[in-house]
């Protein structure tokens, strides 16, 4: 990294527009969901005018038993689908990271980002066409499975850098001192990697909470997530409880990613 | 060169294309035979997993695209490439004959008009922002970065939601306008092609950003110097100086704002109004409503065939660019 | 079992090291014999690439052993894994394992042995004095310097009372300074645990302050295996006389053999009596010299017994002075003297002088 810089050199660097374009693109990305959020607290019904602060549409759907329901769904399928993924992607991780390289290790990785590499609409449709082909009724297993896929290379990523990151020196360095390979990976590796599979399972547990197109399509009918419970309710008309719930759902998205970020950079400079 | 900032966050990066150079020759603590089936046995349930409830699946839409459709769903096991013709031409009821139709062809080019357009825009804001947060001192970068990042971590059906929340007839911009007196009446923004391009511009921006700050990152602005001392003008630089080197950048951030949006979804029917189809939405239609398997499950894999067609020139690309500049 | 003065600690038996297969097949070490004492601070020296870390991780037991035996104490190790052998590692970059703390770190192959509770942290504590680091107990490895993660390193590594210690270039993280401090240090712990070293380095410098014998490799084979004077003093080949120190290495022809010394000519026709190396060349036959630069000296011009010859440059270097010269045929030698207190230069570039050679100064070497 360059230290200070005089001025002089750092102007020649710099583009007329270049900061408003910046500042714009951060507006751009802000303003809507921050409008979405305002007018949550907004007292009355309308979304023209500001009635005065209130969270009213918060309680209302707390008390609404269809959202109750979809955020118990979505939470015990995020839960389940965000575990599985992980420890999935753990190992998958080790296998691919410690050791030599090994032939087809490309194709390996290749398959493991598949989910990230097919747009999600065929993903999703080629799963429901798989459940009913195979004979699964479609319900909350079905998002379950569906979720668990998509979900491994989210978790992969962040885990397999970190992985590689971890020199085989320190591997070599327990079992040096007498540690068998599952001790050294237990004591030593496990620990090490932890900010990151913590990490990963965030960012997993976030995809699976926010994905809307392949639950659409795997869910059966009374199994509702979320997501589809506000789809539902936009069918029917926009109203200030949706908003409600998006500032909810907008919330432990963000507060899941800051966190996910700090603990691998904690993990990172250890 | 270890990532700094949120770029960790970014599920499909350039940085993947580069794994291959930090893997050094590593060497087993074993016999490399008995090591490999370790090895094998840890990555087994990712690849069966995603082997058997993906891959797999998407053999079985590749076979239905070939199959009768049923009449209420699903597939009558009979051989045919109706599925395929069905795209260019229609089938008379009465005669059987075959006539043309452009009708489909025609959400085939919207959405890759869309989607090419909702890749520029994002393209022409996206460098420059990834320029300005490269030329930041090192510590403000990380923040940047994550202001960035985190929307693209908000559910998509939300922020689709917030999008049309602020473009309806009575949303905030309009009664904005018309009670300045601007306007007096409601200019019409939601369900109209705008309203779905600004959605895809808003959905998929951080990924034009974050590929083209991961390679102005390591590009060594002392070569900017080097130009201007060699006489050349700001701009100039910029073409002949700052691109060529950022181009995998570009390229990859490009590739990942197109692929997505083109199979996009949610924005099309949520601020499309249900008017305006995309592909997405014209393969989720013949599993919902319209029930023709073979037809979603052929549009399935034509966008699959442009998606795999797109990495793959981005994939030669990329070979290319590592030779010419650097890692 | 009595460990002698004179014991083997460590017995490496035409080992060979292969990496990959086919066309691909690199080999790495051919054929390496080489014996290491009891109590010994022997050093692997060599340019990198030269095979010596390798040979190290096969003792360790990080690499397989393609061909050959390693034993240690008369056991043989090809078996046992790298976590069975009583032998520990010193890594290159310490390796120390970042979320648990030094006294943690130090503990772990107590722990990973079976070590009971009270018995470990006596050791611990008896480590951490011995290396100066008894107040840095609580801290994170990332906490401590360069000098000190290198003595938690190294604390960790004696802990479990290995046979047998394994440093991989340990110094070369630290600054000059500390490198020379660490020398030292690094050779009085030796002395005081009473443990067989196995150092690598690439500094010749280092392995010729701290080792009782070294052995020197190039290219996967080793050169040549002596203590530090030997190594100095008696280079059995070019590589060794190049590698160690500085040197001049003139071609000559070799005029006759009388007894254990040869008779050289230089290219300007000047006769030189050497020191022979084994494997030297035939008389009649050209080969090449060994003349360490501080070995030289000038003289007047003409005066019996030296050869004449032109400086070319000098260079100020402190502690003395090089020059530059050549020959009457052209050939080019390096000089150095030592300078003397307020003393001018007493040569320059140009004057024409007599170069005369320390007894045994000259050394024909093998190729």
């Amino acid at each position: 990294m360059s230290g200070r810089e005089s001025s002089s050199q750092k102007s020649l660097r710099r583009y007329p527009g270049f900061r408003a374009v910046a500042l714009m693109c951060l507006f751009l990305l802000y303003v809507p969901i921050l409008v979405v959020a305002i007018y949550s607290f907004n007292d009355i019904r309308s979304i023209t005018t500001w009635g005065g602060f209130s969270l009213k549409w918060y309680a209302k759907a707390f008390s609404n038993p269809q959202i109750q329901s979809a955020t118990w769904n979505s939470l015990v399928i995020a839960v389940s689908a965000a575990t599985i993924a992980t420890c999935v992607a753990t190992a998958a991780a080790m296998g691919m990271t410690r050791g030599r390289r090994f032939r087809g290790q490309g194709g390996v990785f290749a398959v493991i980002s598949i989910p990230l590499m097919i747009p999600e609409i065929v993903t999703a449709v080629a799963s429901l066409a798989f459940f009913l082909a195979i004979g699964f009724t479609l319900g909350l297993h079905t998002i379950l499975i569906a979720h668990t896929v998509f979900c491994i290379p989210f978790a992969y990523l962040p885990i397999a850098a970190r992985m590689q990151g971890i020199e085989k020196a320190f591997d070599e360095a327990a079992k040096d001192l007498y540690a068998g390979r599952w001790r050294a990976f237990r004591y030593v590796l496990l620990p090490m990697m932890t900010p990151a599979i913590i990490s990963g399972y965030m960012l997993a547990f976030i995809i699976s909470l926010d994905d809307f197109i392949i639950t659409s399509l795997v869910a059966g009918p009374g199994s509702t997530t979320l997501p589809l419970a506000i789809y539902g309710l936009v069918r029917v008309g926009f109203s200030p409880e949706i908003n409600a719930i998006s500032t909810l759902l907008l919330l432990v998205s963000m507060i899941f990613v800051s966190a996910s970020y700090l603990v691998s950079r904690i993990g990172r400079s250890n | 060169m270890d990532d700094n900032g949120g770029a960790f966050i970014v599920p499909v990066d350039v940085r993947i294309d580069r794994r291959g150079g930090k893997m050094s020759e590593q060497t087993s603590l074993r016999a490399p035979r008995l090591w490999n089936w370790h090895r094998i046995a840890l990555f087994l349930p990712a690849m069966g997993l995603i082997g058997f409830f993906l891959i797999i699946p998407i053999g079985v839409i590749a076979i239905y695209s070939f199959l009768v459709p049923g009449v209420y769903g699903g597939v009558v096991w009979e051989f045919t490439t109706n599925a395929y013709r069905q795209f260019l031409f229609e089938q008379d009821l009465f005669t059987d004959e075959w006539a043309f139709n452009g009708a489909y062809l025609n959400i085939y080019g919207r959405s890759i008009g869309q989607a090419a357009v909702a890749t520029i825009a994002c393209l022409l804001v996206g460098f420059p922002t990834a320029y300005f947060i490269a030329t930041r001192p090192p510590e403000n970068r990380t923040i940047w970065l994550f202001l960035v990042t985190i929307p693209y971590w908000v559910n998509l059906l939300i922020r689709t939601l917030a999008v049309l929340f602020l473009l309806r007839d009575q949303g905030p911009i309009n009664s904005f306008l018309m009670d300045w007196g601007v306007i007096e009446k409601p200019i019409r923004l939601a369900y109209t092609n705008f309203a779905i391009g600004f959605g895809l511009v808003y959905s998929y921006l951080p990924f034009m950003v974050l590929p083209i700050y991961a390679s102005l990152e390591r590009f060594d602005f002392s070569l900017m110097e080097a130009g201007y001392d060699l006489y050349a003008g700001r701009w100039t630089i910029l073409r002949k100086v700052v691109l060529p080197v950022v181009a995998p950048g570009v390229v990859a951030g490009s590739l990942l704002v197109f692929i997505p949006s083109l199979g996009s979804f949610i924005a099309p029917d949520i601020l499309g109004g249900g008017r305006n189809l995309m592909i997405g939405n014209l393969i989720a239609l013949q599993f919902q409503g319209s029930r023709n398997w073979p037809f979603g499950s052929a549009a399935a894999m034509i966008l699959l065939t442009l998606v795999l067609l797109a990495l793959f020139f981005f994939a030669r690309r990329q070979q290319g660019g590592l030779a010419s500049s650097h890692g | 079992m009595s460990e002698g003065e004179n014991e083997i600690a460590v017995h490496i038996g035409d080992v060979v090291k292969v990496y990959g297969s086919g066309d691909s097949a690199h080999t790495a070490l051919h054929g390496i014999n080489l014996d290491i004492r009891h109590n010994e601070f022997f050093t692997l020296l060599g340019p990198s690439g030269c095979g010596k870390t390798t040979l190290l991780r096969m003792i360790a037991g990080f690499e397989s052993v393609t061909e050959g035996e390693i034993s240690l104490y008369g056991q043989n190790l090809a078996t046992s894994p790298p976590n069975r052998r009583p032998v520990n590692t010193v890594f290159q970059q310490y390796a120390l394992f970042p979320h648990m703390t030094v006294a943690k770190n130090v503990a772990f192959g107590l722990k990973m042995k079976g070590h009971g509770e009270a018995e470990t942290r006596a050791r611990v504590d008896e480590m951490l004095r011995l290396v100066q680091l008894d107040r840095f107990a609580e801290r994170r490895p990332s906490q401590l310097s360069g000098g000190q993660q290198q003595r938690v390193a190294l604390a960790r590594a004696l802990a479990p009372s290995p046979k047998l210690l394994l440093l991989d270039e340990p110094l070369s993280a630290l600054d000059l300074k500390l490198r020379q401090a660490m020398r030292l240090e690094l050779k009085q712990i030796q002395r005081d645990a009473g443990i067989t070293f196995i150092f690598v380095t690439h500094d010749q410098e280092e392995a010729l302050t701290m080792s009782d014998r070294i052995a020197v490799m190039s290219e996967g084979a080793l050169q040549q295996v002596g203590d530090s004077r030997d190594i100095y003093e008696a280079p059995v080949n070019r590589f060794v006389a190049d590698f160690i120190g500085e040197t001049n290495l003139p071609e000559v022809v070799i005029e006759r053999y009388e007894g254990d010394h040869a008779v050289c000519r230089l290219g300007d026709g000047s006769e030189l009596h050497c020191s022979v190396s084994e494997g030297a060349a035939a008389a009649g036959e050209r080969g090449h010299l060994s003349i360490r630069p501080e070995r030289l000296s000038f003289t007047a011009a003409g005066e019996e017994g030296s050869i004449r010859c032109v400086i070319d440059r000098t260079i100020y270097v402190g502690t003395d002075t090089q020059y530059a010269v050549h020959l009457g045929d052209g050939s080019e030698l390096v000089v150095r003297v030592q300078n003397e207190a307020g003393e001018e230069l007493p040569w320059s570039a140009g004057d024409e002088v007599g170069l005369r050679l320390a007894t045994g100064a000259a050394r024909l070497l093998s190729d």
